[in-house]
């Protein structure tokens, strides 16, 4: 997608022990950074967006509405072009790493899918992996993995869900100078959740901070709790 | 006297491997669908579904049996059904026996599967759903060969129970040589006419049959559990 459009979202969702009411207008290029404790609501609003999870309002992404629940729009998650990458491994465990990486592309219509893999692969820098199964890769390599897979699709926007979360501190080192890489080389939107300080500084564009189902403030890193 | 296993003995036999494969191929393409449902769905009606395909387990086969041969008789609504459809009466045919072997071991097919599924858990799917694959896809590319260990184990349970039940295959076959004579009925048979060899040779090749069956099936288990953690 272009520049200038946005991923604009309104959610409004009440469970009896969480609700959720937050209105978003996200530039639709580089990284935002949605910040926050957990129970803030961070992960349900990346799952809405994914039409995972069910919440009313709407999310339209430049000029394509995924959602709008006055119209009765809901598009579900896989007629979506966007890639999710989850807080723990999500490998296919019965196929190889070659096989996860090219489940996506072989399922998409877009041309050169094949291209796209191979660049995914080569950013992420896990071309030497193809031929591992998943069962042999330490965590870092496999949020790598995944991270690959979903870029392979060429998503008009990729969320990222704690994707550093349930890794140690030098697994995560394996993982964000190819974040960071990725943020300088790639014109892809990415909406990405967090509950460290450090990931936040060193990867967003734009803070979104949320606690309680409601956005509390959102700007540059200087809205981070900490940050100078 | 001739031999131990006589030519009645080896037609009950492969009668027997014949219907015990028959609603293995059977349930496995029933059950599947219904595992699923149950391990997804969130309907009021789970409970009585997953109760109904329970009941085999704690019903007296001959009560299972009792009642299938009322309704595929030739009163029965199900019987009906099949003289309707030019079918004739399944009841003491071997297509009876394979009905009735179908509903009995429901619960083998249904229920381990269904665990497989459910430990699955819905991330796989989800992560299916977010590469382009739509649900039937992900379904088969993900859902099922994930659940192997479960479809493996409903495989085995399902033939083995089938070749071990008599009650059902007495009331509802009738035990009739050559069409729904099976191994345990034959055996039976045997006994009553004092025929103690006959019915010791079967007899020992059921136990070594069933002991065969349950080694292989851990055996199986514990090469699939190394191949998927």
């Amino acid at each position: 997608m272009t520049h200038g459009q946005t991923l604009s979202v309104t959610l409004s969702l009440a469970r009896p022990d969480f609700s959720l009411e937050v209105e978003l207008e996200l530039p639709a290029r580089g990284i935002t950074v949605l910040f926050g404790p957990s129970g803030a609501g961070k992960t349900t609003i990346l799952r809405c967006i994914a039409g995972l999870e069910r919440a009313r309002g709407h999310v339209v992404i430049g000029d394509r509405c995924w959602q709008d629940s006055a119209k009765g729009i809901f598009v579900p998650t896989w007629r979506r072009a966007l890639g999710y990458v989850f807080q723990e491994a999500s490998l296919f465990d019965h196929m190889s790493v070659a096989a996860n990486l090219s489940y996506g592309v072989e399922r998409v219509c877009v041309p050169q899918a094949q291209d796209a893999l191979s660049q995914a692969v080569s950013l992420l820098g896990i071309s030497h992996l193809q031929g591992r199964s998943t069962a042999s890769l330490s965590g870092g390599e496999r949020q790598r993995v995944a991270i690959a897979r979903a870029l392979a699709t060429q998503p008009e926007i990729l969320l990222l869900d704690e994707p550093l979360a349930s890794l140690d501190y030098a697994r995560k080192q394996e993982v964000l100078p190819w974040l960071e890489r990725m943020h300088q080389e790639l014109s892809t939107p990415i909406v990405y959740v967090t509950h460290s300080v450090e990931e936040a500084k060193r990867l967003a564009d734009l803070v979104v901070l949320l606690e309680n189902g409601r956005v509390t403030s959102q700007g540059a890193l200087e809205v981070l709790p900490n940050a100078g | 006297m001739s031999g131990p296993i006589d030519q009645g003995a080896w037609q009950a036999i492969g009668l027997t491997l014949q219907l015990a494969a028959l609603t293995t191929i059977i349930l496995l393409l029933l059950a599947t669908p219904v595992a699923w449902w149950l391990s997804q769905t969130h309907s009021r009606w789970r409970g009585v579904v997953s109760a109904l395909v329970a009941m085999p387990l704690v019903l007296p086969p001959t009560v299972l049996g009792f009642y299938l041969l009322v309704l595929l008789g030739p009163q029965g609504w199900m019987g009906q059904l099949t003289q309707a459809l030019g079918l004739g009466v399944l009841s003491f045919s071997f297509s009876g026996l394979v009905f009735g072997s179908v509903v009995f071991s429901l619960p083998f097919a249904v229920q381990p599967i269904q665990y497989a599924f459910e430990a699955i858990g819905r991330r796989p799917m989800e992560v299916a759903a977010t590469l382009r694959a739509r649900p039937i896809d992900a379904f088969f590319s993900v859902a099922l060969p994930l659940a192997k260990p479960g479809l493996l184990t409903a495989t085995v349970l399902t033939f083995s129970h089938t070749v071990g039940e008599f009650g059902v295959a007495l009331m509802v076959g009738g035990n009739i040589p050559g069409q729904t004579r099976v191994v345990s009925t034959q055996i039976y048979g045997h006994v009553e006419a004092m025929e103690y060899t006959q019915a010791h040779w079967l007899a020992a090749g059921m136990v070594m049959f069933s002991f065969l069956v349950l080694l292989s099936l851990t055996r199986l288990k514990t090469r699939v559990d190394r191949v998927m953690p």
